[in-house]
């Protein structure tokens, strides 16, 4: 019985065949490349009406900004959105991902979504990847059952807060929270408490800068404030201007010539049938 | 049997950029007051630019502890010069001073990025880049830092001759005026600024010519 070696296509998802290469690789000194980490400051948090999201906006690939400006406030469904940190690539296709599935349940169930079917659906993605998909999420929303606020680790465990705080920023805006957080706070209070703490982590933190964008989530409604505040204008702009002149100068300049064209005529006979 | 590493190392890196254009009559030494350590900023208000002496001035990037170290050896060296000759150091004098201390320890490195400005014994401005462990040049312009890849290539796109092969001959000088070369300067640190995490809150630009030093500060984002 012959054996058939079919190349048989991956079913999707990781295929770990080139761990094995990329050891002996990293053993003979070769450097991994790096990916796109966000950086990052983001924030939730539980407020009299609903929920509060906040970010930052650098993204950063080591010691510099790749992104003074991008998106971290991500849209699950019309009531639900997620703040993503860790490598940019894996929380964009988590978000759109489960975003997709919410939008198919909602199809099949003439319902709206809720924030724990998200949550659910995460965690299981995640934790199916065993924490290589980097994703650190801040997940909150307001359905049927109330307002929600969950954080998910990438390796796909959850907390269920009524305010949190995740990324390399975390810290500085945690110990704004652990300060000022109180229940029942109006909408203006509970806005400015997470510009407060997102801007704790844009100047106390390195990874993070650039703009404070805040979502507002409440029942039946949903306000994206898109650049709420921006505390970091260009300090120096000079007035005379800069111009790059082309800077390459030509030193010779040869005319090559191709060679003759020569006609050629067929002598022989002609192509039989 | 691979080679086991160190878990511990001897340095850690406090970021910061330092610039320095030399003119005809004129230096100006520029460097951003940001120290760091990982994702954390330790002072917003830390000076990188110390005067060795009347037409030396040193500015360094790197690990701070090891520039302190470096120049509490550069000052006493220069102590000793002036009993010995009567005179303060020339900036050629102190720029292979500088070299030979930074030399001395190859085998344990300095781990500081300098740049030396100053005026030379015409009263020219002279700039010079080192690497760490004392490999020197004298430039018409330098940058050293976290930021100094995203400052130079600038540098060279306005300051530089297209090819050496072009008439008439370039001068190490930069044939820039003070104000132009002050201008330059804000402009390539609030650029760095905004692409290099580790760049920013204040930028202190220090102007030495023959008749003394001024000293100017312009805020950066304190992101």
């Amino acid at each position: 019985m012959s054996q058939s070696a079919v190349d048989v296509p991956p079913k999707g998802g990781f295929s770990f065949d080139l761990c094995k290469r990329n050891d002996m690789l990293t053993q003979k000194g070769l450097k991994a490349p790096s990916f796109l980490k966000t950086g990052t400051t983001i924030v939730g948090l539980i407020f009299k009406d609903g929920v509060i999201l906040g970010a930052d906006t650098r993204a950063t690939e080591g010691p510099i900004v790749a992104d003074k400006n991008c998106e971290k406030i991500h849209y699950m469904a019309p009531n639900i959105y997620c703040c993503g940190a860790g490598t940019a690539a894996d929380t964009e296709a988590v978000t759109d991902m489960v975003s997709s599935q919410l939008r198919l349940h909602r199809y099949q169930t003439s319902r709206d979504s809720r924030v724990i079917t998200a949550l659910t659906l995460l965690k299981k993605h995640l934790f199916s990847y065993q924490g290589h998909v980097s994703a650190a999420l801040v997940l909150g929303g307001v359905d049927i059952t109330g307002p929600h606020l969950h954080t998910i680790y990438p390796h796909g465990s959850t907390d269920t807060l009524p305010f949190a705080t995740m990324g390399s920023g975390s810290l500085a805006a945690m110990s704004v929270f652990e300060a000022k957080y109180k229940e029942g706070l109006t909408r203006d209070e509970g806005i400015q408490l997470v510009a407060e703490a997102i801007c704790s982590g844009i100047f106390n933190d390195l990874g993070s800068g650039s703009n404070v964008d805040i979502c507002v989530i409440t029942k039946g409604n949903k306000e994206y404030l898109r650049n709420y505040m921006e505390p970091n204008p260009r300090t120096y702009v000079s007035s005379k201007g800069y111009s790059f002149t082309k800077k390459t100068e030509v030193l010779l300049t040869k005319i090559t010539p191709l060679l003759e064209r020569v006609e050629i005529t067929e002598v022989g006979e002609a192509m039989e049938e | 049997m691979t080679k086991q590493h160190a878990n511990w190392s001897p340095y850690d890196n406090n970021g910061g950029t330092c610039v320095a254009i030399a003119g005809s009559d004129y230096c100006v030494i520029a460097a951003d007051t940001r120290m760091s350590t990982g994702y954390s900023i330790l002072s917003r208000d830390y000076s990188k630019i110390h005067k060795l002496a009347d037409k030396a001035v040193l500015s360094s990037s790197g690990f701070q502890a090891d520039v302190k170290a470096l120049q509490k050896v550069l000052k006493s060296r220069h102590l000793i010069y002036q009993h010995q000759h009567n005179k303060q150091m020339s900036c050629p004098a102190m720029a292979q001073l500088l070299s030979n201390t930074l030399y001395f320890k190859r085998f344990f490195p300095y781990y500081a990025f300098n740049v030396l400005g100053g005026l030379d014994e015409e009263g020219k401005g002279c700039v010079f880049t080192y690497d760490a462990v004392g490999s020197y040049e004298r430039v018409g312009y330098g940058a050293q830092g976290s930021g100094s890849t995203l400052i130079m290539p600038f540098l060279d796109n306005q300051l530089k001759s297209p090819s050496p092969l072009l008439l008439p001959k370039q001068d190490s000088n930069t044939p820039l005026s003070e104000a132009e070369a002050v201008d330059l300067v804000k402009t390539v640190f609030a650029s760095a600024t905004e692409r290099d995490i580790y760049t920013g809150d204040k930028l202190e630009i220090m102007i030495l010519k023959a008749d003394g030093i001024k000293t100017e500060l312009m805020d950066l984002r304190k992101d």
